[in-house]
């Protein structure tokens, strides 16, 4: 047994501010309850049966105090309310310069791909001073990807992209858990934040290093699995061409229209006739025995690629 | 009445005779109503009903204590040594399954419920005697369900059953277990409606809404949850039985399902059975500080209100449970929103009761202590849940053993000293013997302490960082739970107390009066233990709930 912690390690100053949110909240909570706690003991010992006291004009009903007990700690909590959205809202929005990290949870390991093609199971290097987007996605079940010292958890869900942003500042190796319970070894599923200096992620992934990026082994399972077959430039099969596509909006056969983002990307290989786009057959084969989630996160990576290329008509 | 030999030979016209077999109470009471099997096991009288259920509502507290000793014993080591991961997900699944649905949910109302409501509003039994037993049997076969399960190998998915781990991947008798709940969730449904009947048709001339004691208001307001939210759940297990064993794509993303639509389905439920857990625990409280107090409950209307308020806000927080599920991030800020709306009827509970004692007469006797500390551990469970609703702060301490704390503070704290609690408010009641009152403070006292040992470094080891159903953890937070695990030992010794000085009373206990606390409440007008029809005469009220004497001007009696 080491010596007694008490606070975990504090990894960003979105993770101090949380601190700060949650030490405040709880003087709140001690000045709400201590009156109940002081005025029993005061009461039991005052106005023990068979003791005298004055006992004469007891209060049945005060409407005025009652009001005033309900709303008076409501009223302080929604200070807090405040400030606890805000900071939740913060962390729906990352910011656009982040870099992305794909991560894919299966039972019961994590497995993560960096953008320009490292991976690793287990162990995540990232560098401290500049945002981290990670995009998470299940193999099988939920799970949860968790790191105390960011004091930040997101749910992985199967069958959606969710994500998990952060802006760390201190360098230092951390834990990070599944906490969402996922089967038999959820309790083992585990492994390591690695918060880098800038400097030292450079190198880490130069000795990591791979020769394709995310984007380009993506081609390359484009050609592999044949999607090029359809929707190549040499294809005769009426099907779009992906050049151009990633973040513009698609009109649906059914007369809806979204925009082509990787969740609409990864249905359209997965799922592709639950949505259809407008003017193609629904011809195309589903991926979903075929593809595991990281090979579609490539295939994502690839078509986000083309994303500056010119926009071709049906 | 110790100067009282135990050697002399026992005399049935001397009431405070302690070698007493039977009173001319008990001889005339629904115990002695018949002795075959035959007229325990078919009767209709809600009293015996309720024995039942303290039979079998008490068994699988220990069934569900013996798992919940496994899951603290392997705790005491950072490693899995007493289980294997399977073995303790196993563990905490039948835990949950077993506590929540076979412990917390029937505990109160089925036992004391049926127990004392029609006695409280001057009923001869609820309105539905038959459906009453029929609701015991199917209490009973689901339990025997769940018993297969653990024999049969028992189920690995928590007790939440969150798909599609349960639908789809998950190994063990998830389908048995399903069905388990789901029966017994018709018991649920069919208590709840005849309480609800039975308070709207069978109240004595005199009993107005404004006259009904706050433990019958709590029940009806359970009732409601019971009998709406319960369908929810039964129909969300058997969608999860329909994907399991046919593979219709409900919750699986593979088959074109939403997990999540899961959650919100199963949460739905699910919050609100914690108020199903929790309310009847409220009403108990507060008969427990009036009698303790000899006072009229501060603010009838209040408290009455605020356990109709707690059931209806009740029902539209469900989503606080998936803050971190990729629930969209408006719900959740309402759901937070509402979360802490849903606090504010249970603080006007806290703030009335503590206002109560102000100039009472207080007695500190086990029931006394039992409800102070339902009160403490409340306030602190409640308060905690706060913290849980503020989104921010929940993305760090969401499914960790912060979440644990905070859960076993409301429903083992709050419910389970409740329980305990109104055991030795109407043990005389129920069986005509008092219990020697200095083990019912100690059991009190030791409960307090247990508990808080317990729990308390579960809020220090989820905000450090352990996620909950883990066994398997870094060292450094091993100090944490040995400390709660120490905490556990103490609280099963104290639960298992009562069993010694409880079934004592019955035999060598001192007789009880027809109000030995000198309580109000039509409960107290009859003898104890009550005879089978219960009041002989039709009650009539003409005085308001708590009417007990107020002192006014000086020299008055108090
Ligand atoms: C048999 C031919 C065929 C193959 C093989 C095929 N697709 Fe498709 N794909 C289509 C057609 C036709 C559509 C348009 C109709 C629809 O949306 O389903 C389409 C639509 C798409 C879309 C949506 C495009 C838009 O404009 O909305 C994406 C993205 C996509 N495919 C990616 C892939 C990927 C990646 C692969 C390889 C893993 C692949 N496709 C393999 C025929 C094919
Ligand atoms: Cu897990
Ligand atoms: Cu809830």
């Amino acid at each position: 047994m080491s010596a007694l912690p008490f606070w975990p390690h504090e990894a960003s100053a979105y993770s101090a501010e949380i601190d700060h949110l949650a030490l405040a909240f709880t003087v709140l909570i001690v000045l709400l309850s201590a009156p109940v706690f002081v005025l029993m003991i005061i009461f039991a010992v005052k106005y023990r049966r068979g003791r005298t006291a004055d006992r004469r004009h007891p209060v049945n009903s005060r409407i005025g105090f009652e009001i005033s007990w309900a709303v008076i700690p409501f009223a302080a909590m929604l200070v807090f309310y405040v400030w606890s959205t805000r900071l939740y809202f913060q962390q729906h929005h990352p910011p656009g310069n982040a870099l992305e990290i794909q991560v894919v949870a299966k039972q019961w390991m994590w497995k993560f791909q960096h953008p320009g093609g490292q991976r690793e199971i287990n162990e995540l290097h990232v560098p401290i001073g500049r945002p981290i987007l990670l995009t998470l996605a299940s193999q099988d079940v939920i799970h949860d990807l968790y790191v105390p010292a960011l004091r930040l958890k997101q749910d992985v869900v199967p069958g959606r992209y969710t994500s998990l942003w952060f802006d760390a500042d201190t360098v230092g190796v951390y834990r990070l858990q599944c906490s969402q319970f996922c089967g038999a070894d959820h309790a083992v599923m585990g492994g390591y934040v690695h918060l880098l200096s800038p400097s030292d992620y450079a190198r880490w992934l130069e000795q990591a290093g791979t020769d394709m990026s995310l984007a380009s082994q993506g081609a390359a399972l484009f050609r592999t699995r044949g999607c090029s077959g359809c929707h190549g430039a040499a294809a005769t099969v009426k099907a779009p061409k992906l050049e151009g596509l990633f973040g513009h909006e698609v009109p649906l056969s059914d007369g809806s229209v979204v925009t082509a983002d990787a969740q609409y990307i990864r249905d359209s290989i997965l799922m592709p006739h639950a949505q259809v786009a407008a003017g193609y057959p629904d011809i195309m084969p589903t991926f979903q025995n075929v593809l595991a989630e990281d090979d579609v996160l490539k295939l994502v990576a690839y078509i986000k690629s083309l994303a500056a290329e010119p926009r071709s008509k049906p | 009445m110790t100067d009282v030999p135990i050697n002399k030979r026992a005399d049935p016209n001397d009431i405070r005779d302690r070698g007493l077999s039977e009173t001319p109470e008990e001889r005339a009471s629904y115990l002695r109503a018949g002795h075959t099997l035959r007229s325990w096991f078919l009767t209709t009288d809600h009293k015996r009903i309720a024995l039942l259920y303290l039979v079998s509502v008490t068994f699988f507290f220990f069934v569900g204590g013996i798992a919940a000793a496994l899951i603290r014993i392997d705790l005491l080591t950072p490693e899995g040594d007493l289980l294997s991961n399977e073995g303790y997900n196993r563990a905490f699944t039948l835990h949950g399954v077993i506590m929540v649905w076979f412990f917390l949910i029937p505990s109160i109302p089925n036992t004391f419920g049926n127990f004392l409501i029609p006695l409280m509003i001057g009923a001869k039994d609820l309105a539905f005697p038959r459906l009453n037993l029929l609701s015991w049997y199917i209490y009973v076969i689901g339990g025997l369900c769940t018993l297969f399960v653990l024999v049969a190998g028992g189920v690995d998915t928590g007790w939440t059953f969150y798909t599609p781990l349960s639908s789809m991947f998950a190994h063990g008798q998830v389908v048995m277990a399903a069905t388990a709940v789901f029966i017994v969730g018709f018991s649920s449904i069919l208590t709840g409606l005849n309480f609800i009947v039975t308070i709207h048709k069978l109240r004595c001339p005199g009993m107005t809404w404004g006259r009904l004691p706050l433990f019958v208001w709590s029940h009806y307001a359970t009732s409601l949850i019971l009998v709406l939210a319960t369908p929810v759940l039964s129909i969300t297990l058997a969608l999860i039985a329909a994907e399991r064993l046919f593979g219709v794509g409900v919750f699986d993303p593979k088959l074109g399902g939403d997990p999540l639509l899961y959650q919100h389905l199963f949460w739905f439920y699910s919050h609100p059975a914690v108020y199903i857990m929790v309310l009847p625990g409220l009403g108990v409280v507060s008969e427990l500080v009036t009698a303790a107090a000899r006072k009229r409950v501060f603010g009838y209307w209040f408290v009455a209100g605020s356990s109709l308020a707690i059931a209806a806000v009740g029902f539209l927080v469900w989503g606080h449970h998936m803050f971190v599920a990729g629930q969209s991030m408006y719900a959740s800020a309402v759901f937070s929103f509402l979360s802490l709306v849903v606090a504010v009827p249970s603080a006007v509970k806290v703030y009335n009761w503590t206002a109560t004692l102000y100039k009472g007469q207080i007695a500190i006797d086990p029931p006394f202590l039992f409800a102070a500390s339902f009160i403490g551990l409340f306030v602190f469970g409640g308060l905690t849940g706060l913290v849980l609703a503020m989104l921010a702060v929940d993305m760090h301490v969401h499914d960790t053993y912060f979440v644990i704390a905070h859960f076993h503070y409301i429903m083992v704290g709050g419910t389970v000293s409740a329980y305990f609690g109104a055991l030795h408010f109407w043990w005389p009641k129920m069986f005509g013997r008092t219990y020697p009152m200095v083990w019912g403070r100690i059991m009190a006292l030791l409960i307090y302490l247990g508990f808080n040992l317990t729990f308390f470094p579960q809020f220090i080891l989820g905000y450090l960082g352990m996620p909950r159903r883990y066994h398997v953890y870094p060292p450094e937070w091993q100090v944490w739970n040995v400390l709660s695990s120490t905490g556990a030992s103490i609280l099963g010794i104290a639960y298992l107390l009562p069993f010694v000085y409880l079934l004592w009373s019955l035999r060598y206990g001192p007789p009880a009066s027809a109000n030995p606390w000198g309580a109000a409440g039509l409960e107290w007008t009859v003898p104890s233990p009550p005879p089978k029809e219960n009041f002989v005469e039709t009650p009539v009220v003409d005085y308001p709930a708590y009417n007990y004497p107020m002192e006014m001007e000086e020299g008055a009696r108090g």
